[in-house]
């Protein structure tokens, strides 16, 4: 049993519209899991389908490997992208009662929101009510009722929003180390940057469809175009810029460097490995630059929708 | 998980914290009270001004008829011109000057007959005087037709007609008077308590919609949850509110009925004229006697129980509607549209309660409002006090129950979708798709 939630052909209509179609997705256990499309892809749909907010048409969703009942709403903590608080409540009150919503009782809701309190460094806004705080504070307090019962599930839909990049790292670490603490989260974002530094598996919906899923690292492998960024000392580029040509696909390339080198893409051939490549390079100049090109997962993601 | 509880507490101490909530519960009644008193006061003051009426009659016949009493004096004048009677009263700046002119016959003197002042006159003084003529000058027109008035006076006859049902229940028209402000209290507190706590759980909804706390909510409690306890949390702070208002207006009043000596009761409100006509058709003696009866009369167990079934019932089926538009809507401005259909049968059932009720308990017309489950709690608070039979009562809690129940299932479902969408203006047909979402 290494999933910990897994989604099975999960569809959704809302009238006519078609929200989610046979999306299934498997979220390995202790694992950061992206959630990855564009605007109005379905992500927020298939988020709500998990937290029984919405209930799917078709489809069946476990946990665990239970189907979700509603106990599991405790095993789940949800930080949505359209959220806020109550204005006028006191934070340390509205934190108390969201715990007390997650079923954790009064007086172990109070001690280990102490425990966070103090260690975001908040514990003096306990008696401020929230329309006195920024909307960055708000986030963290947001954050913190999220992960506060302890859940097997986290749910974060756009984490960082609002937040200034001390803060954001912050978050993030917090969310390493929930995850290094058994926790499985499950991450919903258009920032690649943190999907390249916290995920590991991704699945991509696009226009209701699941369109790819996977480990980052076998997703990168099968995006791979074998080629390799390559720096180059010589007197002369062109003649040597042709000798290269005549083997290999040569491409112009652009990374920063100390010295004024060629700067080349150079694509492997069908049979030939890196070590052919840096054999021929190493007789013909000096190779002061060798880098194999790994697709971005921002790449993998604009070229899957547009190829979909 | 049964979390109902614990969403009830907060909906009630958010609302009974609000710095709103409490300001207005304690001024209103300050409000009021203060109102009725400076009301109260000046119409007073106006009463107790010592008026002075010179009474000028040529004629001679009705001078005896003017005795002076505690706030009007009258002056008789005797053998001026009406040109100097008229200066005469306007340097002594009295009220007026009612002239009574010489005539040949009675037709003629009545013809003559005229009220000078410097201001028009109140409406209560001309009629008084009118009153006062009237009666006399039809004693002076019998006797000219030669009937003898201490006869006439004397063979006139009061009836008070008894009223008593097949069953035997006795009843009389001042019982009628207090069924009726009985039932029209019931009805109207029933309709203030909807319209002032109903769009305060819409307000409440629209505020979690826009401060998008909703979805972080509904990820722990299932929307159902969440209306009830909004409904029921708001509804104790209401009825804390009313308490509040009931003692707090009760002290008030007779605090302030002491230090102005102030008799409030003596107020002219409407249904007290209408007890008073009754009673003066009465036995002064019997007065109090019939009206503490009348009230023992009532059915009062019924009255009570069915009070509580027909308030709570009627109250929760138009607050989950009040509740449903307010998760349908982004903001306020954009719940007028939902809010006719729901003041419609509200007013409706008022207006039936006041105008048909009264005239007649148990016409077909207010039978049957008095079944419809949006009319019926106004309407049959307000006809149970005369008599209504048990099985129509108990048909038309149940009634009530099934549409309770009913709309309850319905505003959840517009409730459930509702809360999670922004930024659009629902229609009717949209809202009928959200049914089957």
């Amino acid at each position: 049993m290494n999933n910990l939630l897994v989604a099975n052909s999960v569809s959704k209509n809302f009238g006519k519209f078609t929200a989610l179609n046979n999306v299934s997705i498997e979220v390995p256990k202790g694992s950061i899991f992206g959630l990855l499309g564009p605007n109005g892809a379905g992500k927020t749909t298939l988020i709500r389908v998990i937290n029984q907010i919405t209930m799917p048409d078709s489809g069946s969703v476990m946990l665990d490997g239970q189907p979700l009942q509603s106990h599991h709403i405790r095993d789940i903590g949800y930080l949505p992208e359209e959220r806020g608080l109550y204005k006028s409540m006191k934070v340390g009150e509205q934190a108390l009662y969201l715990a007390q919503l997650k079923g954790l009782s009064k007086s172990e809701a109070k001690k280990r929101l102490k425990y966070w309190f103090d260690k975001l460094e908040i514990g003096d806004w306990w008696n401020k009510k929230i329309q006195e705080l920024s909307k960055g504070m708000a986030q963290k307090i947001q954050f913190v009722v999220t992960v506060l019962h302890q859940p097997k599930l986290l749910i974060f839909d756009e984490p960082f929003s609002g937040f200034d990049p001390i803060n954001a790292n912050l978050i993030k670490d917090e969310i390493l180390q929930l995850r290094d603490e058994g926790a499985t989260v499950i991450f919903s974002t258009h920032r690649m940057e943190s999907v390249e530094e916290l995920c590991d598996h991704i699945a991509l919906i696009h226009e209701s469809n699941k369109i790819l899923d996977g480990k980052l690292q076998d997703i990168k492998r099968e995006f791979k175009t074998n080629t390799f960024e390559v720096g180059l000392v010589t007197n002369n580029e062109v003649n040597l810029t042709n000798l290269i040509k005549e083997k290999f696909d040569v491409s112009k390339a652009d990374f920063k460097s100390l010295n004024d080198d060629l700067k080349l893409n150079i694509k492997l051939n069908d049979n030939d490995t890196s070590n052919d490549l840096l054999r021929f390079l190493t007789s013909k100049a000096e190779v002061n630059h060798f880098n194999e090109l790994v697709p971005s997962a921002s790449d993998i993601f604009i070229q899957t929708v547009k190829n979909s | 998980m049964n979390h109902l509880p614990l969403i009830i507490k907060r909906e009630y101490l958010t609302k009974v914290r609000n710095k709103s909530f409490i300001i207005m519960t304690i001024l209103s009644p300050i409000i009021m009270i203060a109102l009725i008193a400076v009301v109260a006061y000046l119409s007073q003051l106006n009463n107790s001004k010592e008026r002075t009426i010179s009474i000028l009659d040529e004629s001679g016949m009705v001078e005896s008829i003017f005795k002076s009493t505690e706030n009007t004096n009258y002056v008789i004048l005797n053998d001026v011109s009406i040109d100097d009677a008229k200066k005469q009263v306007e340097e002594k700046e009295q009220y007026g000057l009612l002239h009574i002119s010489k005539g040949e016959s009675i037709d003629d003197v009545l013809d003559g007959i005229k009220f000078y002042s410097k201001d028009t006159p109140s409406i209560t003084l001309m009629e008084g005087l009118e009153s006062k003529l009237e009666r006399k000058f039809t004693d002076l027109k019998l006797q000219e037709q030669g009937v003898d008035i201490d006869k006439l006076k004397s063979s006139e006859a009061r009836i008070s007609i008894a009223q008593e049902s097949f069953l035997g229940e006795k009843s009389s028209k001042i019982d009628n008077v207090v069924k009726l402000i009985f039932g029209g209290f019931a009805g109207y507190m029933l309709f203030m308590f909807i319209i002032i706590y109903g769009n305060m759980i819409m307000r409440s909804v629209i505020e979690e919609k826009t401060s998008r706390i909703i979805e972080v909510i509904i990820s722990s409690v299932k929307p159902v949850q969440l209306m009830l306890g909004k409904i029921i949390g708001t509804s104790l702070a209401g009825i804390t509110q009313f308490i509040i208002w009931i003692i707090l207006g009760g002290i008030l009043m007779m605090v302030v009925s002491a230090i102005f000596g102030i008799n409030m009761a003596e107020m002219q409100a409407p249904q007290q004229e209408l007890m008073q006509q009754a009673m003066e058709t009465q036995g002064a003696d019997m007065k109090i006697q019939s009206l503490i009866s009348s009230i023992y009369n009532l059915p009062l167990t019924n009255l009570v129980i069915m009070f509580l079934l027909f308030f709570i019932g009627g109250y929760l089926l138009y607050s989950s509607l009040y509740a449903a538009i307010g998760a349908a809507v982004d903001n306020e401005t954009d719940t007028q549209q939902f809010m006719l259909p729901i003041l419609m049968p509200l007013i409706l059932a008022v207006y039936v309660g006041i105008f048909t009720v009264i005239e007649d308990p148990h016409g077909t017309v207010s039978t049957v409002f008095s079944f419809i489950p949006l009319t019926s709690p106004v309407v049959m608070l307000m006809r149970i006090p005369f008599g209504v039979p048990i099985w129509q009562q108990v048909v038309s809690v149940l009634i009530l129950i099934g549409t309770f129940m009913f709309t309850v299932w319905f505003a959840a479902k517009i409730y459930r979708v509702g809360i999670l969408m922004y930024g659009k203006k629902p229609s009717y047909k949209e809202l009928y798709k959200w049914l089957k979402y």
